[in-house]
Formats: structure tokens, sequence, C-alpha cells
């Protein structure tokens, strides 16, 4: 049973506010580019060199603002790339803590049981190719679910709610065709 | 270290609460977004006012450092990297952070948009130097309020903190005046775990 949207609401406003008390405010989406810039290096080492002032890459992208991805890349015992890999902890023991998740659900999610039937691999490949178009989208707008959606309109960020304008208008239609029965 | 501690304990603190209140499973994800059942967005949209309605109270009366404020470039990149998202995460059930949450709790297809996911990164880390040429990433840290103490240009005049505190207001209210269901008949259906 999840949390009723009373006490989780109010739960969940205490976890983003004690991050901007505390630190700064939540983001996921750009520790996806810094594990894969952590691998790139690997694979191909110059991929990232340091300089006189910290690191910079032959990748544009990696080495925009300072090349601060560059840097975070080559030190990833720094706040936000811990920050997302306690998120996993968390969620693991939580999960743990009310008898985990079952086994059906784990291997498909009844919502895709309903509409599409037994079909474990499509939905797998269902769940790729949205995490491609997912993280290509956030790293377009420059944060995700949680650093545009949440944090940005908490601090009345006009990108946050351009970002949610967006994110809402094109996920509604597409929720709608793809999972007509409730499950 | 501290902020080692802190990513620790705050990050570990989030990935339980987004399971706990069901934002880390897809079927309430779908469920949500096709306005069958809006509990999740009920929970999201209180704590956003929540969080809004402390921080900005917090920072009128001095107990919040407004230099830990983060705002964000709006360009219009963020528009179309949204609707973006929106797709990808209406297929697939998943966001950034609820898909590692997800499968850290044994999700498989979790495992699969993570996969996706950083394949979807790397093009993007490919294809920046487009976007930019073409200009869509330009714009400016805007906030709807001039918020005191940080120098972020505001789209009025009014006190940034009275905008935050009225907005958060404005996202509590709604969140308990959205109905259970807009979309489909009867109760809504609590999704299965």
């Amino acid at each position: 049973m999840v949390l009723n949207w009373k006490s989780g609401g109010v739960l969940l406003g205490l976890v983003f506010f004690a991050a901007v008390l505390l630190v700064k405010p939540i983001g996921v989406s750009t520790q996806f580019v810094i594990l894969d810039a952590i691998i790139a290096d690997a694979a191909n080492p110059g991929l990232i060199t340091a300089t006189d002032e910290g690191f910079t890459s032959t990748n544009a992208y990696l080495a925009k603002s300072g090349g601060v991805y560059a840097k975070n890349a080559m030190n990833p015992l720094n706040y936000s790339f811990v920050f997302v890999l306690a998120m996993a902890l968390g969620a693991f023991a939580s999960a743990m803590a009310r008898g985990g998740v079952g086994r059906e659900e784990r291997r498909l999610p009844a919502i895709w049981y309903a509409n599409y039937g037994d079909t474990p691999w499509k939905r797998y490949g269902m769940a790729f190719l949205g995490g491609f178009i997912v993280l290509y989208g956030a790293r377009l707008a420059g944060g995700c679910t949680s650093g545009h959606m949440m944090s940005g309109m908490m601090q009345t960020a006009v990108s946050g709610y351009v970002f949610a304008a967006g994110a809402f208008a094109a996920a509604v239609p597409v929720a709608i065709m793809m999972y007509q029965r409730e499950g | 270290m501290t902020s080692i501690l802190l990513a620790l304990v705050i990050g570990a603190a989030f990935g339980a609460v987004l399971d706990r209140i069901g934002a880390t499973n897809p079927n309430w994800i779908g469920k949500m977004l096709s306005l069958t059942n809006l509990h999740l967005m009920k929970t999201i949209l209180l704590a956003i006012g929540t969080a809004s309605v402390l921080m900005f109270a917090g920072q009128m009366a001095g107990l919040v450092d407004v230099g830990h404020m983060s705002v964000k470039t709006a360009y219009a990149g963020v528009f179309i990297g949204g609707l973006m998202l929106g797709v990808g995460w209406a297929a697939s059930g998943y966001c950034p952070g609820t898909g590692v949450c997800a499968a850290a709790t044994g999700r498989k297809d979790a495992w699969f948009f993570i996969a996706g996911g950083l394949l979807g990164a790397a093009a993007y880390m490919v294809s920046y130097p487009m976007w930019k040429a073409a200009g869509l990433l330009e714009g400016d840290k805007l906030t709807l309020g001039a918020i005191p103490g940080a120098d972020y240009p505001a789209l009025t005049t009014i006190s940034g903190d009275i905008v935050g505190i009225v907005m958060g207001a404005m996202f509590i209210a709604v969140a308990f005046v959205l109905p259970e269901r807009l979309r489909g008949a009867g109760q809504a259906v609590a999704p299965a775990e």
C-alpha cells in the first residue's frame, strides 16, 4: 500500500525542503551523463583531460561551463553522484521493509499485462526506448522531473513551468493511447 | 566529507519516499498520466507546495540561505525536451530518478529503462553542438517574482518570497481540490504492487 497523499506529499515536500536547506535543490538526470562520461573515458582515455583550472573534454557537452561535468566524472565521489546511488539504496531498503515488490510485478508491471498481455520482452523494449527518449529530452531540457518540475516549480523558476507544461502535454495523450485498460 | 554524508542521508530519504508514495511503480505513473487515478498527482502537488512555502518562508525569516537556490535557465529546448521526456515517461512509466529507484527494488523493466537512458544521454552528448548552434539553448534564469538576496531576473517586480508562498499555497489547494480521477467511471482503481 502506498502512503496516503497527504502524509506522502508532506514527507516528499520535507525531503525537497531539506535538500535546499542543507545543500541545493534535488536533480538526477545529469548523473546519467556523468556515468556515461566515466564509462566513455575508461574505454577511450583522453576523452577527459586535466587542465590548469580543472578538467576539460574533447566532447563539447562535457567541456561546457568550465568542464564541470568532466570534473565530476573524474571525481565520482561528489554530492550529486552519491545522491543518486543513495536514492537506489533508500528505495531498496524501503521496498524490502514493506515486503518487497512481488515476483510477477518485478517481471512485468500489471498495467502492461492488462493492455498487452504476457509480453515481457515487448515491455523491456518499450522501457529501453522510453529511457532513451526520457534522458535525451531531459538533457536537452537541462533537467528532469526532479530538477525541473519539482525543484524548479518550488523555486518559482519559469523553466520549471515551461518544462512541466511540455512534459504533461505529451505524457497525458500518450498514456491515454497506450494504457486504455486500467489493470 | 560532510557533503557525502548529506548526499547519503537526503538521497536515501528521497529514494525511500519515492518508493512509499508509489512513484517508482509504473502502474501508478500510468494511471496518473492517463488521468484515471490522480492519487500520485495529489501527492506530488502537495509536496511541491509544501517545499515552496517552507523554503520561501524560511528565506523571509532568514533561516534558509538564498544562496542554496539554483534556478535553471528557461530556453526553447526546455519545452522541446519536456515534450520528449513526457512521451518516454508515459510509455515507460519511469523518469530518471524513479527508474533508478525501481531498478533497485528489482523491477526488471527499469534496468532496461536505465540502459536506454544511458544511451539517450550519450546521444545528447554527441548532438549537443547542433542544438547549441540552432540557438535553442539560449535564455535567462527567470523567476516569477524578484527574489531578495538573489540576482535572478524576474518576470514581475513583486517580492519573490511572497510569490513563492502564494504559488506554494496554490499547489497545496489544487492537491486538495483535484478529484480522484478525471477519466473513466466509478471508484479509481488502486494499482497492483
